[in-house]
């Protein structure tokens, strides 16, 4: 965190002066570990194996904050007599399908409610990325459950989760973490101690824990800890994702992302949602309770806000006009019919994929076979120029006179130059003015998009055609001002808050939002940001003339609530837990909620209630479910669905790892998604045989001094001499067994690239023993690049494409290389020596390891033409 | 008015005894370095703020500092230093870790579960000195006076040959057999690090923001020739950039090795304690920017009071090592205007231990030079008299 | 100038005459430094505006003069930041004004080995061809089964993560009008 989120940490620092312990755990040493209280290097790629030791520490010596535990999760709720655990399946839970390597979730499901796990196959879901739905919400799930409030019942989600972690004992933890049991011990300690109903402790990570083959579940694991140990919405408590980027927060609320809509209402799939009612309906989950139960209106008033008056209820608010996903279409699949041709153009807005995405050669070798291109950046990044002075011009895989991609690069404004929000990574909206105009043919992406929509309505004026009808009809009239016309981002956020369609009166709040075609809302989890007529987001009443809420700064999504589910800092009859961590209650005399934040629960609803027979939404809610966004108001420890890899987290090793899973005849996650491409390869793993030809982990992340992949900080200069160079830090003991020196060169090979990087020895990288035998990591910056005042290889070249199944992203934390000293050839010799690495790895481009690796515990002889089949 | 006695040593509030009669308070800075991040915001907002060009874009291998010393174009500098040296209050990050080379090549094997011949095409041939090398990792570089490569390169003849490795690995052999101090040369043993990987548990990661001390006897200032360098109603000691001629005299006279010459104008440049922030009533640019508030700016007084509590709170949460560096107005400068919490000797962090104001002695060497020059002037007007008489 | 203010001027006078004579401080002081006010005092304008790394969204101040920017710095009202910034949100003014910016557009035909100019209207309605052109070509109005698709998966988009709320909902929103799905963002990254 005092890595990559400095400003961040003066909280942290904050926080220790007054007492708190604060623990770091990294494989390398940062600069957070330089002043926590105690460091932790672990193995990367095993924090479930780390946190599902504390969960079992918790639960065996019963350390859970019970009270909270019964009242606000679903520790008491009976899962189906069907459901087998990994303990039973050898890592393995009951539903797995071979056929399509993913799970049925029917027995996964809480008793009685078998039928409830929506589509059955997860495979459709994976593909659609469906996890990221639930960034503000559960999955579906019955309201109406069975408890035993004992805790006793073999089928209560306590005991399963008990017997699930049951081997992840501190024994385990440093046989598979290469953390000593002392120190685990020393963890689990310090945080059990400081939870409770007197104290609190939160959980910080970055995100590069969703950047990992089981990143959900790395999270759920975090959340299982934290709702034990009662820091779920309490002051001081929770789990904090410090995401990386000025607004990735709200790239995801208004995503543009192709699985999803604003507000997180899924896109349309062709087969599930045919009409706007099969549409509506997988959202809302008739009969489930919160506020979920409201997404028709929220589902209508955006494509009010989409086509306008066009938009009605008779032709099902133009849903027609929806285009339909068919299965995965992110951004890798993207790259990789970029390279199979079948994709003719391409747009970058302020993103490097070159440097910034995992396989760099498949990245440019990508963008080198598209009909035309058009990046927009502040600088001639290396996905501008990748055509000129990319790796593969050298390798003479790219050659200009015969690369046919046409490259438009337009200039991008700064953010002093255009006005509007960002989502920061507490959910708070914070509206930018703006400086002065952007210098010569440099614009905002507003101006850019909302001309191009213009010219395009223009072009199209005349066409009959239907496919364009979404376009003609599409509600696209923004007021504009100054020289170069910019649309006003102010209307904008508007419609995004959303208004009375008739009398133009910007909505308050989300509740406000009808499905008769009364109301546009561009995003639902955003109204009230413009409630009034007023900029909301706008707001700087300075941190000296409010408390230390400060409400009244800028506004965060939901109704300006700075923290989720704080109807949980109260006791289930509305009383603060303590005095100390006093935030929200139910005042008794007034008949409602009162604190310091905005409650998360209906104002007026008091603890005692409980919704009648047949209800559904949130007037189930019954007055004590603090968790109000999910299906049966509960925090949930296990997931009955949603989370398509498991109902809990269970360890598996990374894609590419030396190791053999200690825990399980399962090796890696079984849903991982995984391209057969001729451009992709995975470097064996144990069952597989030859993993010893990457011997080696490596690990990637951030400097202080940079951003991610470069492009605001190698241009900077000074930034620039901060870290002018290219470097792989190495511990001693790996530096005299590999043979490199410090401030010499090193080069890394993995099965897709070598790359080269000046050495750094230094004792913050440490060998691990792990299993019995010993593990050097070494650790890499990713932002480096071929262009800049600073250049270096790109350590994101190293990785091959394997996502986690939840959200599709990348395992771009860890992977298997060799490292061999000197600095790496050049010219067509590069391949020869990747081609050598391959050829001894066994690998075969194209080809997976296997899926499932239960059977082949112990590999028979050794006749052996590369990996095994896939016995899918 | 009479200089003060100790107006070039000993004691002193430094801006009413330069001519500023209303001065206020005395400003300057507390660093306090036990909660420095090393994050470098204060290199960057100085230069931001000064226009302060590029000192160089050169990985020095100095930890992560590649700023290398406060010049001409570095006001501010932070200093990493890595320690394998216990952190008191804290758990040894590295307790329990494994030291020395890894296991051998057929429990690894097993290990990774395999345990089984790897087959030999495709493969790594069992039992080749390539794979047992490697697996081992037995053979450092330094017992061998040769590195591990290249057993590796020719045991597998299949690979390209490697360019640099050779040389430079017996280098560093040499270089950390020696056990001697880092050179900046390559090796195979982190800077400063004895020879062997020696078993290692305890390990500290030490930062600190390093400045211009505007001392209460500035050695620059008094030896400056055309008064460039002058102390300002805060008690801080300025080169007026329209000035200085680049005669280069401060450079030699400072104590800390602060002030330098920049190569392309020739004048001599260094932390101004953002003098015209502070007529502002600002906060100088590196202290508003310190994200934990290592860099503390204020009233001297109150910042020796707080740095004092600070340190008596450190020493109470076990943190021993904890010392105040430049406090003290005893010392051999009087004092420094910027002054240190730090967590080990000065000299670690490329601090002197006990810095005196190069014209400590002045006023004595006037006395005498004061003497000779009336005896030559009671000499050349006993020489007018004589003339005209 | 009178003869009288140039002696007052002269340091040595100064120095003779004043509260400093040892002429190391009032005395010394020069013109210019007598004269120094912080920039920010004297700009323009001041806008609030928030740091573009990383999701911390600390608060910046950005300080312009003569339609330059002149200084960007922490914001001291914010409840985030506290008025403080990391080096690189400290570097903001080199971000926004280094000379590496590329601020004219750039365009590369097919084949080309070397970058050419090109107006930004004819860039945008370049680029509008070709929108149109790909839909054309890729369009797929029905799946086998007859039911709708109403897309292109002929283009392609990625987003950062410094694009606005704004940006983003217009993005979004035309894409999804001109029936391209495949609209990516580094939050999937």
């Amino acid at each position: 965190m005092a890595e990559a989120h400095p400003v961040g940490f003066q909280w942290v620092m904050e926080a220790k002066r007054r007492g708190a312990k604060v623990f770091h755990v990294d494989p390398r040493f940062t600069r957070t570990s330089a002043v926590a209280d105690t460091y932790l290097p672990i193995r990367a790629g095993t924090d479930i194996a780390l946190l599902g030791g504390v969960v079992r520490y918790i639960l065996d010596n019963e350390l859970d904050f019970r009270e909270y535990v019964l009242a606000y999760t679903n520790a008491a709720t009976i899962v189906s007599e069907r459901f087998e655990d990994t303990e039973d399946g050898d890592g393995f839970f009951s539903g797995f399908d071979p056929e399509t390597g993913s799970y049925v979730q029917d027995s996964w499901q809480y008793e009685g409610h078998e039928s409830d796990s929506g589509s059955g196959h997860t495979a459709k879901e994976r593909d659609s990325a469906a996890g990221l739905r639930h960034e503000s919400h559960g999955a579906q799930v019955s309201g109406k459950t069975q408890r035993d409030e004992t805790l006793q019942h073999p089928r209560c989600v306590y005991q399963i989760l008990k017997r699930h972690f049951a081997r992840y004992t501190p024994e385990m933890v440093e046989r598979v973490c290469g953390i000593p049991r002392e120190k685990f011990l020393e963890l689990a300690q310090a945080w059990t101690e400081n939870s409770g109903r007197e104290r609190t402790g939160c959980l910080i990570y970055s995100v590069g824990w969703t950047q990992h083959s089981v990143g959900v579940q790395y999270i759920r694991t975090g959340a299982i800890i934290q709702l034990l140990l009662g820091n779920m919405g309490r002051p001081g408590g929770g789990v904090l994702a410090l995401r990386g980027h000025a607004s990735i927060q709200g790239s995801t609320d208004i995503p543009t992302l192709f699985n999803l809509l604003p507000g997180y209402l899924p896109m349309p799939h062709h087969a599930d949602h045919r009409t706007f009612d099969e549409w509506v309906d997988s959202i809302r989950h008739p009969g489930q309770k919160g506020f979920w139960g409201n997404s028709r209106a929220y589902a209508a008033s955006l494509l009010k806000a989409y086509w306008g008056e066009k938009a009605t209820p008779e032709n099902d608010f133009c849903y027609g006009y929806m285009p339909r996903m068919t299965g995965d279409h992110g951004t890798y699949q993207q790259v990789l019919n970029m390279i199979d041709g079948k994709i003719k153009g391409y747009f970058l807005l302020g993103q490097n994929p070159a440097v910034g995405s995992a396989h760099g050669r498949a990245q440019r070798l990508g963008m080198a076979n598209l009909d035309w291109l058009v990046v927009r950046d502040l600088f001639m990044i290396e996905s501008a120029t990748f055509w000129k002075n990319g790796p593969e011009v050298a390798t003479g895989e790219i050659v200009p006179e015969q690369c046919r991609t046409e490259v438009f690069f337009l200039p991008a404004a700064s953010h002093v130059e255009k006005e509007g929000t960002f989502t920061q990574t507490q959910r708070l909206l914070q509206w930018r003015e703006k400086a002065l105009d952007p210098p010569n043919d440099a614009r905002s992406e507003l101006w850019f998009f909302y001309h191009l929509g213009l010219r395009l309505r223009e072009k199209l004026a005349d066409s009959d055609h239907p496919r364009d009808r979404a376009l003609l009809d599409l509600a696209w009239d923004y007021p504009t001002h100054g020289q170069h016309a910019e649309p006003s981002a102010e209307a904008v956020l508007r419609e995004i808050n959303g208004y009375d369609v008739t009398t133009g009166r910007p909505l308050a709040s989300f509740a406000e939002a009808k499905d008769d075609g009364s109301t546009a809302v561009g995003c639902w989890i955003y109204t009230g940001v413009y409630a009034d007529g007023v900029n909301q987001a706008a707001r700087r009443k300075s941190r000296h003339e409010q408390d230390w809420v400060a409400a009244e700064w800028g506004w965060a999504w939901p109704a300006n609530r700075r923290t989720l589910y704080n109807r949980a800092s109260a006791d289930p009859q509305g009383r603060p837990w303590s005095e100390r961590k006093r935030y929200v209650w139910w005042d008794s005399e007034a008949g409602e909620w009162t604190g310091h934040d905005v409650p998360d629960f209906e104002k007026t609803k008091p603890p005692s209630y409980r919704p009648p027979q047949g209800a559904s939404g949130p007037e189930a809610l019954a007055g004590d479910d603090a968790f109000v966004m999910q299906g049966d108001g509960k925090g949930w420890l296990y997931a009955p669905s949603g989370v398509l890899d498991g109902p809990l987290p269970t360890h598996y090793e990374p894609a590419e790892s030396p190791m053999r899973n200690p825990l399980y005849g399962q090796q890696s996650n079984p849903m991982r998604k995984v391209y057969d491409h001729p451009v992709n390869s995975v470097n064996p793993s144990p069952p597989q045989e030859h993993s010893q030809v990457f011997p080696y982990v490596f690990t990637v992340s951030r400097l202080t001094e940079h951003h991610t992949a470069g492009g605001m900080s190698r241009m900077v200069r000074p930034l620039a001499e901060l870290q002018p160079e290219m470097f792989v830090e190495v511990s001693p003991e790996l530096a005299a067994e590999a043979g490199v020196a410090h401030l010499g060169w090193a080069h890394l090979i993995s099965g897709r690239a070598v790359i080269e990087a000046k050495v750094l020895v230094t004792d913050r990288l440490t060998p691990l023993r792990v299993d019995g035998r010993v593990i050097h990591q070494l650790w890499l910056p990713y932002h480096f690049g071929f262009e800049g005042m600073v250049t270096g290889d790109s350590a994101n070249d190293l990785f091959g494409i394997t996502l986690d199944p939840n959200v599709l992203i990348q395992e771009s934390k860890i992977g298997t290389c060799d490292v061999r000293p000197g600095r790496r050839p050049t010219g067509p010799a590069l391949l020869d020596l990747v081609e050598e690495y391959r050829r001894r790895a066994g690998i075969v481009p194209g080809r997976r390891p296997p899926m499932v690796t239960t059977e082949v515990r112990h590999p028979a002889g050794p006749s052996d033409d590369g990996p095994r089949e896939n016995p899918e | 008015m009479i200089p003060d006695v100790n107006s070039l040593y000993g004691p002193l509030d430094p801006a009413p005894d330069a001519g500023w009669s209303a001065a206020g308070p005395r400003m300057g800075f507390f660093t306090d370095t036990s909660v420095c991040i090393g994050c470098k915001a204060c290199e960057v907002a100085c230069k931001e703020w000064n226009a302060v060009p590029d000192s160089g874009f050169d990985l020095l291998g100095m930890s992560y500092d590649n700023t290398g010393a406060l010049t001409a174009n570095s006001w501010r500098h932070v200093a990493f230093i890595e320690q394998p040296l216990p952190a008191g209050h804290r758990t040894p990050p590295f307790a329990g870790n494994p030291t020395g080379g890894s296991v051998s090549a057929a429990s690894a094997a097993v290990a990774a579960g395999t345990g089984n011949p790897t087959g030999t095409q495709p493969g790594v041939p069992p039992g080749a000195p390539s794979a047992a090398a490697r697996m081992t990792g037995g053979v450092p570089a330094d017992v061998l006076g040769a590195p591990t490569r290249a057993v590796t390169a020719n045991g597998a003849g299949s690979m390209p040959a490697d360019g640099a490795p050779a040389g430079s690995a017996a280098g560093n052999g040499a270089a950390t057999t020696n056990g001697a101090q880092f050179l900046g040369m390559p090796g195979a043993q982190p800077p400063g690090r004895g020879s062997g990987a020696e078993s290692r548990t305890d390990f500290r990661w030490l930062m600190m923001s390093d400045v211009c001390k505007h001392c209460t006897h500035a050695a620059c200032l008094d030896v400056c020739p055309t008064g460039s360098l002058f102390r300002t109603e805060f008690g801080t000691v300025v080169v007026q950039e329209d000035i200085c001629n680049g005669c280069g005299y401060c450079i030699s006279a400072c104590p800390y090795g602060v002030i330098d010459q920049r190569k392309d104008d020739g004048r001599a440049w260094k932390c101004t304690l953002c003098y015209d922030r502070l007529g502002a009533g600002m906060t100088p640019a590196c202290a508003q920017a310190c994200p934990t508030e290592s860099i503390q700016y204020g009233p001297l007084d109150e910042l020796r009071e707080r740095a004092a509590q600070r340190v008596a709170a450190l020493h109470e949460r076990g943190v021993p090592e904890a010392r105040l560096y430049g406090h003290d107005p005893t010392d051999g400068v009087g004092g420094d205007g910027a002054f240190f919490l730090l967590l080990d000797q000065p000299e670690v962090y490329g601090l002197p231990p006990d810095p005196v104001v190069t014209t400590r002695d002045l006023p004595r060497m006037y006395k005498r030079a004061g003497l000779a020059a009336l005896a030559m002037a009671a000499a050349a007007v006993a020489a007018f008299v004589g003339g005209s008489s | 100038m009178g003869l009288r203010t140039f002696i007052e001027g002269w340091p040595v006078y100064r120095q003779l005459t004043g509260t400093d004579p040892l002429g190391r401080g009032a005395a010394a002081q020069s013109g210019r430094s007598a004269g120094l006010t912080a920039r920010t005092e004297t700009a323009d304008s001041m806008a609030r505006s928030v740091c573009p790394y990383c999701a911390v969204g600390c608060g910046q101040r950005v300080f312009v003069k003569d339609g330059q920017v002149t200084q960007i710095e922490g914001d001291p009202d914010s409840p985030i930041s506290r008025g403080r910034l990391c080096p690189k949100g400290s570097a903001s003014k080199s971000l926004v004004t280094s000379p590496l910016r590329q601020t004219k557009v750039r365009y590369r035909r097919p084949f080309a080995t070397e970058w050419e100019d090109l107006e930004l209207d004819v860039a945008v309605d370049m680029i509008a061809d070709r929108i149109l052109a790909a839909r054309a070509e890729t369009w797929e109005d029905v799946d086998d089964e007859g039911r709708p698709l109403n897309r292109t998966l002929g283009i392609s988009s990625l987003g950062g993560a410094t694009l606005d709320n704004e940006e983003n909902y217009l993005i979004k929103k035309l894409f999804t009008a001109m029936g391209a799905l495949q609209i990516e963002n580094q939050a999937r990254i």
